[in-house]
């Protein structure tokens, strides 16, 4: 087990900056998640860690020592890929021996190691069976065994649970939290399901476009994104942006001639006084149908559609489509009172994306 | 399945059945049509193939010579008890197994090393894979012919390039094991390019990530090459040996070319014995006799070998 740092590592493949100027410290222990689009440079992040892509500057350490030099092989990490890359001529028990065996560890160790990793990971059944036996959520889990079996300073996985079937996924991502703990293994595990992400991170890093957005605990990664892309890219449905117009007493919606004023729907007295135009970020969650004359702003409502417990309903700012959480039954006719839950209004530079807040809105 | 809906009458049932017979018209006219198809190719190989193999069967149990065609005595199983107690022809067989061991052994190993080396993108590989594939588009005789210019003890360039250096001349061609060694030099120099094109296909076959993960795993470069590259690639590897086997168990117009079967008739290969014993002497009975039991060994050998390869690819 290590801690792991990255320190302004830069990867370029040919003209192309897959990562770009990337610093990170990854606790000893820690289970840290890359978040992101495709192609944002999170894979190859975590290849670079591995050594399987070599840094084109900055370096990376491991518990203080520069590996940048050290090959994969030699920098006792533990990996499991995106595509399930198990020896396929090789026998379930095989594979998982391999790297004891390819480290010429001694023969009762191994025994010993393999008893402990079939009992972890329930695998006696499948021992003595070959990898295109196995479903891909079973040949996954012989991946992780393999990858757990030798104490590694750092376990590395690549979108481990993308290939498998939504149902085993849920059963394999519990099963994957629960033993990170168990061991107490550093990890670093890179996603773009931000479900996977919320749940089993101790710290969730944000990249896009080769660079980190937001390093944070989920919670905080949910509630506090620090601009439009962290708080588009998390959560589901996505957040509502709105652009604002300054006009008296409030902020006009978009193109409607709605606006929010400060005293109904409680804005914050800093936002009405921006001296920079503002987009207004709501997450549907925060966003109700609501019977009160006295609050919210009346838009046109379109549909209204179930998923199991929850209620959403669209509504419309000009000719964008918002969506809201409906906790009624109910609307009436083809206009709807729309209330903006205030603690739910998130503030943003319409220029630059970022967020703004109270201190630096003057 | 509008015949299903039908009610259970008389009527339905008629309609029923002559929907079946429909059905099964239209199916047995289908299996007519791929025998029509089949059938020239078919006939052709019943001509070319089993109408020999079943005369040579035939002819090893009479005493019978092609020159006179008179008479066909039947002789049972004598032509076969005459080959299997003749000495000669123990010996025709050791010469032939250490041929067909010495060169498949060196095609193989040259094969994969340089297979190993072409699996890897660089500059210039298509012109290197043409050059490769240019020996084998040669006629055996022409190699024969060729090597025999290059190995010739006065004026040959093998032995011009050892006298340049200092060394001794030898004569290639004249000694039993010399000639051993050249011919398995000529055939390898003509196959191990085919043994390392199947090998390059094969390696590149081995997706890159499994590679990755063995690195990650710890594995060194050798210990990758051992454990993961070579049995992957197996199957590929062991059709070519087969092919190689068989081949090489059959060389005789190399022979022809190289050696003449000599010095004397240590350099004859079981297969040149049979052509000697036909066009030579023309003991067409006797000669039949060495084919067939040629052609048993090579079969035999052809089954154990596909077997195991069967066994491996059920493996995964």
């Amino acid at each position: 087990m290590a801690e792991i740092s990255l320190k302004n590592l830069t990867i370029e493949f040919g003209a192309f900056k897959a990562v770009d100027d990337v610093s990170l410290t990854v606790k000893d222990g820690e289970f840290v998640v890359y978040l992101g689009p495709s192609g944002c440079g999170k894979t190859t992040t975590l290849r670079c860690i591995a050594g399987l892509v070599p840094a084109t500057s900055g370096d990376v350490l491991f518990d203080g020592v520069r590996v940048n030099e050290l090959s994969a092989s030699e920098r006792n990490i533990a990996m499991v890929f995106q595509f399930v890359s198990l020896y396929p001529h090789l026998s379930i028990k095989e594979n998982i021996v391999f790297p004891l065996k390819a480290r010429g560890v001694a023969k009762a160790e191994i025994a010993r190691k393999l008893d402990w990793v079939t009992d972890v990971f329930k695998l006696g059944d499948e021992l003595a069976r070959y990898p295109s036996a196995l479903p891909p959520g079973a040949r996954q889990k012989v991946a992780l065994a393999r990858a757990v079996i030798r104490d590694p300073a750092v376990l590395l996985l690549d979108e481990p649970l993308s290939a498998i079937d939504e149902q085993f996924r849920e059963e394999m991502r519990w099963e994957l939290g629960h033993l990170q703990r168990q061991l107490g293994v550093t990890t670093i595990y890179v996603t773009h399901d931000q479900r996977e992400a919320m749940s089993l991170a101790d710290r969730i890093v944000l990249m896009n476009d080769s660079r980190i957005v937001q390093v944070s605990v989920p919670d905080r990664m949910f509630f506090d994104p620090v601009n439009v892309f962290a708080g588009q890219f998390i959560g589901s449905p996505s957040m509502n942006l709105i652009d604002l117009e300054p006009v008296a007493g409030g902020l006009r919606l978009g193109s409607s001639d709605v606006t929010l004023t400060a005293e109904r729907d409680r804005l914050p007295q800093w936002a009405l006084s921006a001296r920079r135009p503002l987009k207004l970020g709501v997450r549907p969650i925060n966003v109700h149908l609501t019977d009160d004359p006295a609050a919210g702003v009346v838009l046109p409502v379109d549909d209204v559609f179930s998923v199991g417990r929850e209620r959403f309903f669209s509504f419309r700012i000009g000719d964008t489509i918002h969506q809201g959480v409906d906790k009624r039954s109910s609307r009436n006719g083809s206009e709807g009172r729309i209330h903006f839950e205030p603690e739910g209004l998130l503030f943003f530079d319409a220029a630059t994306g970022r967020r703004v807040g109270a201190e630096d809105a003057a | 399945m509008a015949a299903a809906d039908a009610p259970i009458t008389p009527e339905g049932q008629a309609a029923a059945h002559a929907a079946r017979q429909a059905k099964l018209r239209k199916r047995s006219s289908g299996r007519l049509m791929i025998f029509g198809f089949l059938s020239p190719s078919l006939a052709i190989l019943l001509f070319m193939v089993a109408y020999p193999v079943f005369s040579l069967v035939y002819y090893s149990f009479f005493n019978f010579s092609a020159l006179r065609q008179a008479t066909m005595k039947p002789v049972g199983l004598k032509n076969y008890t005459f080959l299997l107690s003749d000495p000669e022809l123990w010996e025709r067989f050791v010469f032939t197994g250490k041929f067909v061991f010495i060169c498949v052994t060196l095609q193989m190993l040259i094969g994969i090393f340089v297979g190993y080396q072409l699996q890897k993108n660089f500059r210039g590989r298509d012109v290197i894979f043409t050059i490769l594939m240019m020996p084998m588009m040669l006629s055996p005789v022409v190699v024969g012919f060729l090597w025999r210019y290059m190995l010739n003890s006065e004026w040959g360039i093998v032995n011009f390039l050892l006298s340049s250096v200092g060394l001794p001349k030898v004569d290639w061609l004249g000694q039993t094991n010399a000639a051993l060694w050249a011919a398995a030099a000529a055939d390898t120099w003509m196959w191990a390019p085919f043994i390392a094109l199947l090998a390059t296909a094969a390696f590149r076959g081995i997706p890159e990530t499994i590679y990755e993960a063995a690195e990650v795993d710890g594995a060194s470069p050798a210990y990758r090459f051992f454990r993961i590259t070579l049995p992957m690639s197996a199957p590929v590897l062991f059709i070519a040996l087969i092919l190689r086997l068989i081949d090489s168990f059959k060389q005789y117009d190399l022979f022809v070319a190289l050696t003449g079967g000599g010095p004397g008739s240590s350099t004859e290969t079981v297969s040149y014995a049979v052509a000697k014993t036909a066009f030579s002497y023309f003991y067409t009975g006797e000669a039949s006799a060495l084919a067939v039991i040629l052609l048993l060994i090579i079969t035999g050998l052809s089954l154990i070998l596909v077997r195991h390869l069967t066994k491996m690819s059920e493996k995964y």
